[in-house]
């Protein structure tokens, strides 16, 4: 950017908040999971490893904290009254919830972390100096630091485990900081496709590497700004609105029906991941 | 109480007093050097390390993120702001008992601030990189983001460190040209006549050197307010439980100046020891130093419970569940030493006998100073062991022996330079001593004799 456009377009440059007035024209990717669905079974992470060229760190770095799994199962226990802790696992994908509002964007201090036009959150690896400010102030801790050099270290991607490295992703050296891209890699192709065929993306058209694998089906991925797109159709039925910070199953009184949620909404991050409370048994 | 200084020395001998800083320290100076030397030398081995390895060796995780270089940037940011209390605010004050030992608090401002510059660097993890946080031209109009708090910590501290060593350097130029006048010929007198700028002791000299002194020193006192909000809004604007606090800048400016006094109580004695300063560092004015620190200790302790009080009656319930864990968690231990040797110790302070007694102090000192560096981490370390999101919790990070090596040779780093300073340039301000001197000779004859305080 020139130091007009520094100056006259810095709104468009740093979206504080998503506003009304100027919403997404063409795209913006959004995501919703099914808590109800998922199994646990971690299909979506072990994808998540294949497609993006993540360091297979080992047990020792793995129990150190220094793992990079974009997308992490967590288990939540909810043992009231049962006997058994495990009778009452219940499942959480966690990934970058590509904040409309994200925390760490506005934190780095040289502009690495920046967002699309398609409301992607995006992480510019070559710019990326580690100062690791926007992990300290990602309230989902959805950020990932290369606290290594994997490419250069022995067993991460063992021979010939390295012919299967995804040429479409960079492989990220020691000192940046990665995340979810929701396969930016895949909507840059699709998106290409459609405008050489003088259209926009379909719905289905693309997919995540995580919704992909899911044997359930509980994570849907599109466009939100297409009416058609199955994951906008979800959005509207939860009744879930990208710029509120309060969705209608918290607020409403006859909303029982309603599972849609965000996580942490209250900070006001609005991110682009929607998701769907699981049914309990007393609910039924 | 007795005089801050004695009104009969006469001027020749302040100038050979101070000149003689420069030429024969005791031999501990040499001691202190060498350690400081093998200091530095574990903390290099570290970083060698480190960088070559890639962070992970410093036992920093996907929640712990930051850990004890930060904590230590901020203790040492802290430090360095005495100085400027001491040279700047108490000069505007006309509180002359600070003219023996504002030299070398200034000098500790200084080189606190370039020991804080290399935490910066030893945290990045790119740092061959760094040069991206400043604002440069090139060919892709790339900028650094202004809206981050990390860059204004940049501009604050590049700020704070150019001004406050001119100001250290303006205020030695008549000090300087004493020194050129009276060393013997050889490399330093060369660095002595260049660095006097041709000082005579004109009375044009003097009024221009008056007002240039004046306009830094009223320069540099909101820089100094300022970049200590600046670091402690790395902090309160970001969303962490714990961090996300409206009175974090006053009270890290409190906790800068309470460390950075106990600081100067610390250097006060080991330089009265090593340079022979007796006649100049004298107890009176340490007991003015004690009692200042004492006030700003309560200070800072005032903010600390109001911290808490404001955390405990809000409604964050995330920032509530953080105080508690940092109260009662893995972390209670240092939290507690925290209280202890930031608000009670200094309690010792108030008694007079003690104000004077200088080995006492001397621990005491360095304890108010574990007690500011225990309070950094504290902010650091718990607010990521206990997040927003329960992922966080129940993370354990224990910061590996690369970190505490490095941790460790900063100190080593930052004596190197005060002492080299201290034996190349003169610790105590001659021009300003004499000042006070003749002053008070002055106030002696036009006052009848009284008992007690002066």
């Amino acid at each position: 950017m020139s130091i007009t456009n520094l100056l006259e377009n810095w709104s468009d440059f740093r979206q504080q908040h998503p506003s009304e007035d100027r919403p997404h024209r063409e795209y913006k990717w959004a995501m919703s999971i099914d808590l109800d669905a998922c199994t646990g079974c971690n299909a979506c992470s072990v994808a998540c490893y294949a497609e993006n060229n993540l360091p297979v760190v080992g047990k020792e770095k793995f129990a150190h904290g220094h793992s990079h799994h974009w997308i992490r199962i967590e288990r939540y226990w909810d043992n009231d009254g049962r006997e058994f802790a495990d009778q009452g696992a219940q499942f959480l994908p966690m990934l970058c919830q590509q904040c409309e509002s994200a925390p760490c964007e506005t934190v780095c201090p040289v502009g690495a972390t920046n967002h699309t036009a398609d409301g992607l959150n995006s992480q510019v690896y070559n710019r990326c100096v580690g100062s690791r400010y926007c992990n300290a102030n990602c309230p989902y801790k959805a950020r990932y630091f290369n606290w290594y050099d994997y490419p250069t270290t022995d067993n991460v991607w063992p021979e010939p485990m390295n012919q299967q490295l995804n040429p479409d992703v960079t492989v990220r050296g020691k000192g940046v900081m990665e995340k979810c891209t929701f396969c930016v890699q895949r909507l840059t192709v699709a998106k290409s496709n459609a405008r050489s065929e003088g259209r926009s993306v379909l719905d289905g058209e693309v997919q995540t590497a995580c919704q992909q694998v899911c044997p359930t089906g509980a994570i849907s991925f599109g466009n939100l700004v297409d009416p058609s797109a199955k994951v906008g159709k979800q959005w509207k039925q939860q009744q879930v609105d990208l710029n509120k910070d309060k969705q209608a199953k918290d607020v409403t009184e006859s909303a029982a029906k309603l599972r849609g949620y965000r996580i942490l909404e209250e900070l006001r991050t609005y991110p682009s991941v929607m998701y769907l409370e699981q049914l309990r048994e007393s609910a039924i | 109480m007795g005089k801050d200084i004695r009104e009969d020395i006469a001027w020749a001998q302040i100038n050979k007093d101070v000149l003689k800083s420069l030429e024969s320290p005791r031999k501990l100076y040499w001691v202190i050097l060498f350690i400081a030397l093998a200091m530095i030398g574990v903390a290099v081995g570290c970083e060698i390390y480190q960088y070559t390895g890639g962070m992970g060796v410093s036992n920093k995780n996907n929640s712990h993120v930051w850990g004890l270089y930060i904590a230590t940037f901020i203790f040492w940011i802290g430090m360095s702001h005495s100085g400027t209390l001491l040279s700047a605010i108490l000069h505007l004050m006309h509180a002359d008992w600070r003219k023996p030992i504002y030299r070398f608090a200034e000098a500790m401002t200084t080189f606190s601030l370039m020991t804080a510059g290399l935490f910066v660097l030893v945290h990045l993890g790119r740092l061959w990189q760094v040069y991206y946080v400043m604002p440069y031209p090139n060919e892709r109009w790339v900028w650094p983001n202004f809206q981050s708090p990390l860059v204004w910590d940049m501009f604050a501290i590049a700020t704070y460190l150019s001004s406050s060593v001119l100001f250290l350097y303006v205020g030695m130029i008549p000090d300087l040209a004493i020194c050129r006048d009276n060393i013997h010929a050889g490399w330093r007198k060369k660095l002595y006549t260049v660095m006097s700028l041709g000082w005579e002791g004109t009375d044009r000299q003097w009024r221009n050197f008056r007002i240039t002194y004046l306009t830094i020193a009223c320069f540099l006192i909101p820089l100094a307010v300022s970049v200590h909000s600046i670091v402690a809004s790395d902090f309160a604007m970001s969303n962490m439980p714990g961090w996300h606090v409206t009175s974090f800048p006053p009270y890290f400016v409190a906790g800068a100046l309470y460390s950075g006094c106990a600081a100067i109580i610390t250097l006060f004695i080991i330089l009265r020891y090593v340079f022979r300063f007796e006649e100049y560092m004298t107890l009176p004015i340490m007991k003015k130093l004690v009692r200042l620190t004492f006030a700003i200790a309560m200070v800072w302790t005032y903010l600390n419970l109001i911290e808490f009080a404001s955390v405990w009656y809000g409604h964050d319930q995330t920032a509530k569940d953080q105080l508690i864990f940092k109260a009662t968690g893995p972390y209670a231990p240092f939290f507690w030493a925290m209280i202890f040797f930031g608000s009670i110790l200094p309690l010792m302070l108030a008694f007079k006998r003690i104000q004077t007694h200088l080995p006492i102090l001397l621990v005491v000192s360095i304890l108010l100073n574990v007690g500011m560096w225990l309070e950094r981490w504290m902010i650091i370390a718990p607010s990521f062991a206990h997040g927003h999101y329960p992922w966080t919790w129940d993370h354990d990070q224990w910061p590996s022996l690369v970190q505490w090596g490095i941790v460790f040779g900063s100190f080593g780093w930052f004596t190197l330079l005060f002492m080299v300073f201290c034996k190349v340039f003169p610790s105590v301000s001659m021009y300003e001593v004499k000042e006070m001197v003749y002053h008070r000779s002055l106030a002696l004859k036009h006052k009848p004799a009284v008992k007690g305080d002066y």
